[in-house]
Formats: C-alpha cells, structure tokens, sequence
C-alpha cells in the first residue's frame, strides 16, 4: 500500500507543475481577450472626443475640405429606423412571447416556433437585408427608411420573444393561480397580473435588442442605403449612424476618418448605455 | 359574460397570429431568397459554387472564390477563437474568485456588444497595421518560404480578417461554455477532487469531458457568426476575389460581396447571382444553428442514464 | 488501538454561517465509525473537513487541527492534493465520470497519479472491482459506460474507484441515501469486508445502519460533538440525554 503511495510522489513536481502552468494560461486567456477591448475603447474614446462637440451631433456631414460638419443627420435617421423597427418587432415579439409562455408552453406548434425564433437569431444579417430588399425595395421602387427599419425590426423580433419569454416563465405560478381563483379571466391575468410583475425584465430585453440592432450596418446597406441631408421620409433613403462611419472608414480622407472615430464614439456611448444600463436594471430584478 | 370571454378568446388568437406571423417570416425569407436567385440557379447550377471566374462584364458568376475566403477566414477565427474562450471560461467559472470573475465576464460580454462597423474601423487603423508590422513581418522573415505564409505582408487580407473574426466571436463561445461549464454538477468535480486530481486534472478529466458536447454547440454557433459577419470583414479582408495559397493574401468573402456588388447590380443575373450567395449563407447558418442548438440542448439534458440530479 | 486521525477543535463556517463549533475526536484505526445527528447537524461538513474537500465550497472555512497520522492536514506546507489521494471519499449520490467506461472509471485515480504500468492498473482495476463486490456484475463489460449501471452499481463503482488508489481511510458521506434497501443491504455487507485492511469514517442519518455496521459512533448536534463512544454502549445506555432523545427517535 505505501508502496503505490511512494511511487505517486515521484509524479507529483510534475503533476504540479503542469496545474500551475495551464492554471496560469487560462489567466492568459482572459488577459487576451481584454486586450482588444481594452484597446477598441480607448483607440475610440481618444480618437473619438476630438471631434465630438454639439456641432457634430447637429449639423450635416460637410464637404471634404470644409470644417464643422457632423452626423446629426445620421443620428436623427438611426434613431427613426430603431423607432420603425422597434413598432414592427416589439408587439411581435411581446405577443408571441406571451403565445409561448402563458398558453401553449409544449407542444409542437410552440417548438417549432421556438426553433424558428433561434434561426432567425442566427441568420446574417445581411441576408435579412436581401430579404427586405426584395419584399420592400423593390415593389416600392426605391431605398426607404422604412425599409431599414423592417430589417432592424426583423432581426429585434426573435430577441425579444426569447428574452420576453424567459422573463414571462420567471413569474410564479402561484401569482396566476390567485388570479385566476378570484375569478379573472385569463387575459385579465396576463395583462394585470403577469405583465406588470415582468415588466422590467422585458424592457430589459428589450433595450437590449434595440441595443443590439442600432448599431447594424449591412442590412441597411441593402435598405436604407444613407443620405447626406436631412431626411425623415419613412418612403425615402435616410442616413443611419453605422452607415456615416462605414462610408468615412473607407474614404481616403483623414478629415472624414476623424469624423468616423467621432460617430464610432456617438454609437459606442448610445450602445454601452442602453446595454449597461438595462444590464444593471436586470441585477437588481430577482423573482424567487 | 359571454362578451368578456370572446375578448379571452380573442386575445388568444392574437398572440397565437403573432408566432404564427414569426413562422411565416422564416418561410418567406426562404421562398424569396430561393425564388430572387432561381435565375442563377438555373443557370450555372452546381458550377455555380466551384466556378471561380466572377465577372459581371462576361456574365459569368462562380462563388467560390467568396466562399474560399468565407471559410478561411472562420477557420482562423475558430482556430484562435476556441481555445482563448474555453480559457477565458475556465478561469471565469472554476479560478477566479466571485469578485474578480463578475467585472470579467461582463467585459467579455461588453466585447459582443460592440458594433461590427466599429471593430471594421478599429481593424483598418489600429489592428490591421499591428497585424503587418508584429504578426506578418516576423511570420514572413522567418517562414516566408512556406506557401501559407508567402506574399507581401500587406496587413489586410484573411489573415487580419480571421483575427478580428476571432476576436469578435470569442464572447459568443465563452458565454455558451461558461454556461455549460457552471452546468457541470459539483459532484463531478469533487470525485475528482478526492481521488487527489489537481485543479487543472479535475478541469481535465471531470469538468471538460462532461462539458465537451455543449461547448462544440457554443463553437458552431461561434463559426455560424463568423461565416456571417459582414463589415468587420469587408473593411479589413481586402475585398479581392481571388484564391491564394497565402493566408496574408486579400481575399473576399460572401457576406462581403453582398455588401459591396449588391446595390451596384444591375442585371437581373448579377443580382440573382448576389442572392443566390445570400441563399448559402442562410442555409449554412440555419444548419449551424440547428446543430449548435442540438448540442447545447443534449447537454443542459445531461448524460444518458443512472442517477441524475 | 492506533489512532489514525485526531482532531482539534475543529471549526467550520459557510461563509458566515458557523457549521461546526469545535469538534475534538480521534478516530481509530480499522474501524468503522459512524457519525450520526439530524440533517443540518454538521456531520457531512465534519468528514469532508477530514480530507480537505470542505473548502472546495466557496466562502467555506476550517480553523484547527485535523492530524492524520500524526500530521497536521490543514499545516501550510500540506498540499490539499496529496492528503485526498490518502484519504477516498465516496459521496451521498454515485458520480461516476459519465464520459468514462466503467474500467476507465476505477483506473481515474490511477491514472491521474501518474500509474501507467498497464498490467498493474488491468490487476489493481479488477482487485478493487472485486473488494466492491461489483466484479461478477461488471466483468464482461468493463468498457460500457458507467452511467449504464444501476444506482447501486453506480456507488459501488465509486467504491471501487476510491480503493483502486489504495487510500488508507475511506470517508463516506451518507453512501446509501439515494439506494435502494437492497442496494444499501450490498453496501454494508461490503463495509464489514472493507474494514479489516480499511479506516472507515461514515456519515449516516440512519441510526439503525450505524447501529448495525460500525464500531462507534459520534452523535453530532448542531455543530456540537455530544457524545462519541463504542457503538454499543451508546445505542444501549447513551450517557446524554439528548443522545437518549435523539436514538430513541424523539426528535431528528
């Protein structure tokens, strides 16, 4: 018996060895995966706040070779198409999400929309934009802003049923059993009752989504397609933020690369908001 | 009453219209993407993705040159992508303390979070130069006779795409296999513990293998992202169709020949042709999809037989 | 009689929630002793603060001695490490490796230790198979997976997973709470074989198993060693009342 015990110690330097090693590379690795962050941010924040002042979010991209321009048309269009896609996809969402969770839970009908709701996640969204492009585009003969915000509002469906769902099934049965003992109709329940008691964690989700879709650019490539001056037409192209920085990124301009750096910090600040905040919002939300 | 329960009933019908809508949205996009690239369908048939000659002036479109460059550039994404996330998981879930691995794992998400446009733009200015001057050139210097490394380090190519690919797909993995990893019951990692394992041999030998199958799920939804990824990729690949043996190389991509030739397709073939690789991609990523769901799935359900808890 | 553990004051905290309040006891060597007391009452924390797997929980905390062979486990040269490969535990559920046969399973701890002598591991999986009385059950398909076997097997590999390593003390945290009778029956059968060349410290919320396989018995309350004697005295005339209380089925 100590024998076998003796001769375990002869690997244990080497055993030890290889655990302080690999422990260390997993240390590593989340180092390394900082490091781009780290990197994005800062490159954005120090690059970025040169040219963001009140004229760059108020006035019209300039020129090359003029000074003041900005991107408040972009803005102003990226926030147009989150308001189109978010009336398209949040009733969707909230409703199919309320479907899934307060009247067919199980079942095939419910798994298969639960499967389609994850393919629509997983789908690029560029092609979303070739679809909105053939469905919108094209029988409207132009570029649209509400084109782009059908992609937007595409893509925002499927994360918010997923998301409305989860926070749906977070509330106890028990809220509904009294419900339903004093004699409310079903719908009554979900509307005073499961709603309102779910209610922050669906605009959690919710913000989460728009956080996601504001900063998409290849679908409204497709759709929106951008524009240089002020538009809010929902039948005509419309600049977007994402957009404004693409198009600057891959000019040959410094000018108009300093101006990308800004609009990245516009875009950044307006996603990490949203994301941070609705983030924190879900901490402090705890169902038991 | 019978008025308040028909509002009961019709209230149901409308959410149930609802997912019915989002069913219907799936087979729409399918039957618009098949039908808007029947044209080319039938036209090149299967040449169409081994034909490499893409040339709108001679009206003949063979995709895979972008479908080289697609599957390159993930395959470096995966190969750098995978073993940094299932690192960052680890740490995350079985070394860091509470306090340490809370601000980290947020960070980490922080990273999907970022606009694709954004990590396009950070890639030409910043990271694509770092990638010439620290990565290509000594690569170059030192195994520059070798085909996968030959060329002009030119910073832009599959190279600088697959990087920044891995980069953005590492939260996607390490979210999916740090849930998986906590999914591991405890008692796993206590056998393992009391036979006298070190940290690293119960990760090894108790934690990895029970987790092994979801964290694949978490891959192949990483790779689906990468495949279809548009702006970071067409703003840093170097958007040439071409097929090299180099990884230093310019090359293209699907996503990014629908983003760059799309609006400028005039022909009914050329646009047809553009959609029929929007068709691809779609159908690729559905099948990741639903295999990454599978796996992840197969996990969260546990081993087969014996005693669960 | 050798005393092959003793402790000293141990003290143990989730947190900052106090588990044990100073538990001192020696444990005898190539016995069985059983540690009893109503759930909650601390006697898991107490053997898993034997081989150092207490403070694998996090939060989790020990303070005094736990001599092992006259060795201070908790001293700070001590690496965790060494003491779990000296001391087996089997735990309340069987957690066999799922991903492993049941062969590879027995030779986990073999293996991790370092033993590569093939031979050695095929006689040494076969020997603690048998000393588990799983053998006959197992023999002709050690390389179908372990999570094919019943509940019952599934501990009885784990048994034979922690002798395999040869540990000189087996600790038992409540092996048969989630077996059968039958299952149990085979469990205690195997514990009066284990214990002529084995230490055995058992956890067990059933009196009348404690009763029937151990030598003596630590009746644990709250965090508190009550009493702690040979089994015998103290199931026909325990000195404490609350252990009266408690044995006689008045509360627990």
């Amino acid at each position: 018996m100590n024998n076998l015990q003796a001769q375990y110690n002869k690997h244990m330097i080497r055993r030890k060895a290889t655990n302080y090693i690999m422990l260390t590379m997993m240390v590593l690795c989340a180092v390394i995966a900082l490091i781009p962050l780290i990197s994005i941010l800062t490159h954005i924040g120090a690059s970025g706040i040169k040219g963001l002042n009140l004229g760059f979010i108020t006035n019209l991209p300039s020129p090359v070779g003029e000074t003041g321009g900005g991107m408040g048309n972009g803005l102003v269009g990226t926030l147009i198409l989150v308001t189109i896609a978010s009336v398209i996809g949040i009733p969707l969402g909230v409703l199919t999400a309320i479907y899934l969770s307060e009247y067919q839970q199980i079942g095939i009908f419910p798994s298969v929309v639960r499967f389609v709701a994850d393919s629509l996640l997983g789908i690029p969204s560029i092609v979303v934009g070739i679809f909105a492009y053939v469905v919108i585009v094209i029988p409207m003969k132009s570029f649209s802003a509400f084109a782009g915000g059908a992609a937007l509002g595409i893509m925002l469906i499927p994360i918010i049923i997923r998301g409305t769902e989860g926070m749906l099934r977070m509330v106890p049965d028990s809220y509904r059993e009294a419900g339903l003992a004093l004699g409310m109709r079903k719908w009554r329940v979900i509307v005073s009752i499961v709603l309102p008691t779910a209610i922050r964690g669906i605009v959690t989700t919710i913000m989460l989504g728009i956080a996601r879709i504001s900063g998409e650019t290849a679908p409204l490539l497709l759709t929106a397609f951008g524009n240089h001056y002020w538009s809010t037409r929902i039948d005509q192209p419309i600049a977007a933020l994402p957009l404004q920085i693409f198009n600057y990124a891959i000019s040959p301009f410094e000018e108009w690369h300093n101006q990308a750096w800004s609009g990245s910090l516009l875009l950044i600040l307006l996603v990490l908001i949203i994301s941070i905040v609705s983030r924190v919002a879900t901490r402090q939300q705890k169902f038991k | 009453m019978l008025s308040a329960s028909w509002v009961d009933r019709i209230f149901k019908v409308i959410t149930l219209l609802a997912a019915s809508a989002v069913v219907a949205l799936l087979f729409a996009i399918i039957i618009k993407l098949y039908t808007q690239s029947s044209f080319s369908i039938d036209k090149f048939g299967f040449s169409f993705i081994t034909s490499t000659d893409w040339n709108p002036v001679t009206g003949e479109y063979g995709a895979l040159p972008f479908i080289f460059g697609t599957v390159v550039s993930s395959f470096i994404a995966i190969l750098i992508a995978v073993p940094i996330s299932v690192g960052v998981a680890i740490f995350l879930t079985e070394i860091a303390p509470r306090w340490l691995s809370t601000p980290i794992g947020f960070l980490v998400e922080l990273l999907a979070a970022i606009p694709s446009v954004i990590y396009g733009l950070w890639g030409i200015f910043i990271f694509v130069p770092f990638v010439r001057n620290y990565i290509q050139m000594p690569l170059h210097d030192v195994l520059g006779w070798m085909p996968l490394f030959s060329g002009p380090p030119l910073g832009i190519g599959m190279l600088a795409a697959g990087l920044i690919l891995a980069i953005m797909i590492i939260p996607i993995i390490t979210a999916i296999s740090k849930d998986i990893i906590s999914s591991v019951p405890i008692l796993q990692r206590e056998g393992a513990l009391a036979l006298g394992a070190t940290k690293w041999e119960t990760i090894k030998y108790a934690v990895l293998p029970y987790a092994k199958t979801g964290i694949l799920g978490g891959i192949i939804l990483g790779l689906g992202r990468a495949i279809g990824e548009t702006m970071a990729v067409t703003m840093v690949i170097g958007n040439r169709a071409e097929i090299s043996s180099s990884i230093f190389a310019p090359a293209h991509s699907m996503a990014a020949v629908i983003a760059n030739e799309f609006t400028e397709a005039t022909e009914d073939v050329y646009l047809s042709a553009i959609i029929e690789i929007g068709l691809l991609l779609f159908l690729v990523t559905f099948v990741l999809n639903g295999l990454a769901r599978f796996f992840i799935w197969s996990v969260a359900r546990g081993p087969r037989g014996g005693i669960r808890q | 009689m050798t005393k092959i553990i003793k402790t000293e004051k141990v003290q143990a905290w989730y947190g900052t929630e106090k588990a044990l309040n100073g538990i001192s006891l020696d444990i005898n060597k190539n016995k069985v002793t059983a540690i009893i007391g109503p759930s909650g009452c601390g006697k898991s924390t107490f053997i898993r603060c034997l081989n150092r797997m207490h403070e694998v929980i996090p939060g989790a905390k020990v303070t005094g001695k736990v001599l092992v062979n006259d060795v201070d486990i908790y001293s700070a040269q001590v690496d965790p490490v060494d003491i779990r490969r000296k001391i087996g535990m089997v735990f309340q559920k069987p957690n066999p490796f799922p991903t492993m046969s049941i062969f590879n399973n027995v030779a986990s701890g073999l293996k991790l230790n370092g033993i590569t002598d093939k031979k050695f591991v095929a006689e040494s999986v076969e020997k603690s198979l048998k000393m588990a009385a799983l053998w006959d059950e197992v023999k002709t398909r050690l390389h179908h997976s372990g999570m094919s076997l019943s509940g019952g097997q599934q501990q009885r590999l784990c048994i034979a997973r922690a002798l395999a390593v040869e540990p000189d003390i087996l600790l038992m945290d409540e092996p048969a709470s989630a077996l059968d009778p039958i299952s149990t029956l085979r469990i205690e059968e195997l514990l009066q074989e284990l214990k002529k060349e084995y230490t055995i410290v058992i956890v067990t919320h059933n009196m009348q198993q404690a009763a029937r396989i151990s030598d003596y018995t630590a009746f644990l309350l709250n965090g508190d060693l009550i009493e702690y004697d040979l089994t015998e005295s103290m199931f026909t005339k325990p000195n404490d009342k609350r252990t009266e209380d408690y044995i006689t089925g008045r509360f627990g």
